[in-house]
């Protein structure tokens, strides 16, 4: 099968691998140059899901570990497009989230912040984008959490996402985070990021004309995958 | 000023954090959550070729094994075909993910040996497994690859394992067999850091 290259990656745009401020950036950061790969099926193609591997209620986090009542905090809606760089949205994309609950506290063995867990709340959620590369998932804001970096770092509120395209080496993880919070301009894991408008492009926006009234408020995040080159002059046998 | 190009910018990376098992294997958080938890099974039962297993453990620049690592894996079946691209068998996925333990840091996962692939220029690559580690510290996920040292011909043909530029450095991706099990152990940084690819 013949397929189109992807764009390179802007690596001038991602964080560096070794970030000091972000301490275990340190010694986890590869010292050697990474080794640029033409794309082959290897790195083009990459794993489908389809709707028979997720729950419908998978995109719900007030709801998807309720045991005697809803989870606790702000309640709201998360959503927006998953698109390709040239604009064109990325359908049935797999979309994964995690987050603490409204305190900072993580369902995991290993966090052992004192805020409590909320036995409501497991803090994970997934869903696969529809035809126009739209998401959404109902979940509650989740609070900012202290950290051992610093002495005194405190994450600003955020939602890890994981989204899949079409080819392995579209794969992503990143941090959603909510507009208006000033620990944003203080964290040093969003500062590993060197560019103003890379940062900016993390910040979901309160967006008032999806909230359900008397319900739910709404942020919207659009994410960009990267998108594949269009070579008009190359010689292969698909067209543009 | 010229015209704009239009493109939009990719969204910027940023680490998984020490808590990415919640949402992509909840199982190794310590609570069930899903009915199906994605990237356990990566062949599925009647997939073609040997039954191997890999493992090994991913080391810091210190040389301390990084425990709270997630590894996907993305690989093609016995006849080198990926899911998506040709005809695979039924339940062969070819994605998974794989956590180590968090008390060792050694990492384990079952599937079956992959067949040579098309390069770009439409030459066979040797047998390989592509993988993507995220973690703590690790700010763009990092891609390699996991050659088998059994197939010493094939990979001396290798195209990608050709563009090492240092010999010695193409040793890093290429797994020692024992048997069925194939050792591969990655180091992120230091004299034996394993090469990672920018693709």
């Amino acid at each position: 099968m013949t397929r189109k290259d992807l764009i390179q990656r802007d690596r001038e745009w991602h964080p560096p691998a070794y970030a000091h401020d972000y301490k275990s950036s340190v010694t986890r950061s590869p010292r050697y140059a990474l080794l640029s790969l033409d794309n082959s099926e290897s790195e083009l193609s990459g794993p489908t899901f389809g709707h028979s591997d997720i729950d419908p209620l998978d995109n719900n986090l007030i709801r998807n570990y309720a045991k005697d009542g809803d989870a606790i905090g702000e309640r709201i809606i998360v959503h927006g497009r998953v698109l390709d760089e040239n604009a064109r949205p990325v359908p049935n994309a797999l979309v994964e989230i995690w987050q603490a609950n409204a305190g900072g506290r993580y369902r995991h063995k290993k966090d052992t912040y004192l805020a409590p867990i909320d036995p409501n709340f497991g803090g994970c959620g997934r869903t696969l984008t529809d035809e126009n590369g739209r998401y959404a998932f109902h979940t509650v804001k989740p609070g900012a959490y202290p950290w051992r970096n610093w002495v005194n770092n405190w994450r600003p509120a955020h939602i890890h996402f994981s989204v899949f395209g079409t080819a392995f080496a579209q794969r992503l993880i990143t941090q959603m985070y909510f507009e208006g919070d000033p620990l944003i301009a203080k964290c040093p894991i969003v500062k590993s990021i060197p560019d103003q408008r890379a940062i900016d492009q993390l910040v979901a926006a309160l967006d008032l004309n999806e909230t359900v009234p008397l319900d739910s408020i709404a942020y919207k995040f659009d994410i960009v995958l990267r998108g594949h080159r269009s070579t008009f002059f190359e010689n292969r046998p698909e067209g543009n | 000023m010229v015209q704009s190009l239009n493109y939009l910018k990719e969204t910027a990376s940023q680490t998984a954090g020490p808590y990415v098992h919640i949402g992509l294997a909840p199982g190794a958080a310590g609570f069930d959550i899903y009915a199906n938890e994605l990237g356990r099974d990566i062949t599925g039962p009647t997939a073609k070729g040997d039954r191997i297993t890999v493992t090994g453990t991913v080391s810091d620049g210190t040389g301390a094994p990084v425990k709270d690592v997630l590894i996907e894996v993305w690989q093609a079946n016995a006849d080198g075909v990926y899911p998506g691209e040709g005809h695979v068998e039924d339940g062969f996925r070819g994605f998974g993910r794989a956590i180590p333990d968090f008390d060792s840091g050694v990492f384990t996962f079952e599937t079956i040996k992959p067949g040579a692939v098309a390069a770009s220029n439409g030459k066979p690559m040797a047998p390989h497994i592509n993988l993507w580690l995220v973690a703590r510290g690790i700010n763009v996920g990092l891609n390699t690859r996991m050659y088998f040292g059994d197939e010493t011909e094939a990979n001396a043909a290798d195209p990608v394992l050709g563009l090492i530029e240092q010999v010695h450095r193409r040793d890093t991706l290429i797994a020692r067999p024992d048997g069925s099990t194939y050792h591969f152990d990655i180091c992120l940084q230091g004299d034996a850091e394993t090469v990672f690819f920018d693709i």
